[in-house]
């Protein structure tokens, strides 16, 4: 489903990914965890092209992201992405937001688009909220408002860049509930996180960046059981001693 | 000072305000758009559009508006008549719409690009993310997003506008300001109507000016 293969790519002078391959299959959920600055979100942003790279290449469903011939905007309205800050549209209410999209890009009808929305805000638990604003939502909820708004478009895959980073501990768990309920679903997910937790719970593979390259690519078991390179382990025994 | 000449000219004074709100709202309006225009222009990663934007709003920004107005009253005409075809002659009152649109557009450009620069990436890149295009993108999101922030600006460009609109007596043309004076030439009691006119313009302003502070509270809360 999603094939990185050799990707580099460099701020001016400076590395930010170095030679990155790894493979999403169908179905699979990939955790990407490593500490902060090592790249792992500038790699997420990769596989819908908001980030441009310089070498190597990303194919997603079949459709190379780094050709010049792509139609980009077409390709990320099949990918759904998650964002550390939520990025609903202030000026829009929660209905306009969870049919924006649908309408303008997938070209769907008003009640179409509508019904789909308000079904996915049940789906997340948020009925209630229709008419409301982001403003006046808390965090967690416009992060779940956020997950149905990409889940709106019917993505083949959805990518997640620190989904609860932003958020207060007492709201991480009502994302991941979903973001679990997702996974156990069967939907391919690329997901950047701190949370270990989750990535326990329902990832296959976790990968491990630090200096922008990719040090470790295991399966969960293997990864949380014997990580094989130094520094996975000493990251793993710092977030997980508490 | 006898104010009954004034109410004796209230008619003509009324065409005056009238002429004067038409030029301004008038200008405003083109001067937003065609603001707009040039801000993208700015910002677009086409070296030659940003250049040429910039170029523009350097240009209007560094020479007088008398002028522009004036330049305009004597070359509007010849650039109408080379773009139809015609030789038809237009009014004191196109000439000065299109030069104030044109140098308005030069001060508006600057506020929209600040508008749409306090735009975080993240609402930007979510609505790439949705699949939309930069025009869809700017359209849907970024544009009504930087005109909630920027309506205070604009509005407060628009009254400096509505003032600057008295210049127009350079070409003749019968605003506000030109109506109170030369009714204050004909009846001999020119600083009557001066003080009148400074009135009107002030409660005008200073009213506006008072609404758009109000707005402002209410929008960053």
């Amino acid at each position: 489903m999603i094939s990185i293969q050799n990707v580099s790519k460099w701020y001016g002078d400076f590395q930010v990914l170095s030679d990155c391959s790894t493979e999403v299959q169908k179905g699979e959920v990939v955790v990407v965890c490593g500490p902060s600055g090592s790249g792992k979100s500038t790699l997420i942003k990769c596989v819908n092209g908001l980030e441009p790279f310089q070498a190597g290449t990303i194919v997603v469903d079949g459709t190379s992201v780094g050709s010049p011939k792509t139609d980009l905007p077409k390709l990320r309205s099949r990918v759904g992405m998650v964002f550390q800050h939520f990025e609903l549209f202030p000026h829009l209410s929660i209905t306009e937001n969870l049919t924006l999209a649908q309408r303008k890009v997938l070209g769907r009808k008003d009640d179409e688009a509508r019904r789909k929305g308000l079904a996915l805000l049940d789906r997340v638990g948020l009925s209630a909220h229709a008419a409301k604003f982001p403003g006046q939502l808390s965090g967690g909820q416009q992060q779940r408002v956020a997950i149905a708004r990409a889940l709106a478009m019917d993505p083949i895959a959805m990518l997640f860049d620190e989904p609860t980073s932003a958020l207060d501990p007492e709201m991480i768990n009502e994302v991941l509930d979903v973001m679990v309920e997702l996974a156990r679903e069967g939907m391919t997910m690329m997901v950047v996180t701190h949370e270990m937790g989750f990535a326990r719970k329902v990832a296959n593979r976790v990968i491990f960046m630090d200096r922008g390259a990719i040090v470790e690519d295991a399966d969960k078991d293997e990864f949380f059981g014997s990580p094989r390179s130094e520094r996975a382990q000493a990251f793993l025994s710092k977030i997980l001693s508490h | 000072m006898d104010f009954t000449q004034i109410v004796n000219a209230f008619p003509s004074l009324g065409d005056g305000l009238l002429l004067t709100l038409e030029l301004t709202v008038l200008a405003v309006i083109g001067g937003v758009v065609i603001g707009t225009l040039l801000a993208l222009a700015r910002l677009s990663n086409s070296r030659v559009l940003s250049w040429l934007a910039g170029f523009y709003v350097n240009y209007f920004r560094s020479i007088p508006l008398l002028l522009v107005i004036t330049w305009f009253y004597f070359v509007v005409p010849f650039m109408v008549g080379w773009v139809t075809g015609t030789n038809q002659p237009i009014g004191a009152f196109t000439s000065c719409l299109i030069a104030f649109m044109m140098f308005e557009a030069a001060y508006f450009c600057e506020i929209v690009r600040a508008g749409i620069q306090s735009i975080s990436k993240g609402q930007v890149n979510a609505a790439y993310a949705l699949g939309m295009t930069y025009g869809q993108a700017m359209r849907l999101v970024v544009l009504p997003l930087a005109f909630r922030k920027m309506t205070p600006l604009l509005l407060q460009q628009s009254i400096i506008l509505f003032q600057d609109t008295s210049l127009v007596y350079a070409v003749g043309l019968m605003d506000f300001l030109n109506v109170a004076r030369s009714q204050g030439d004909i009846t001999g009691e020119l600083h009557t109507f001066l003080l009148f006119a400074g009135l009107v313009y002030f409660v005008i302003s200073f009213g506006a000016s008072t609404l758009v502070k109000r707005l402002q509270k209410r929008l960053t809360v």
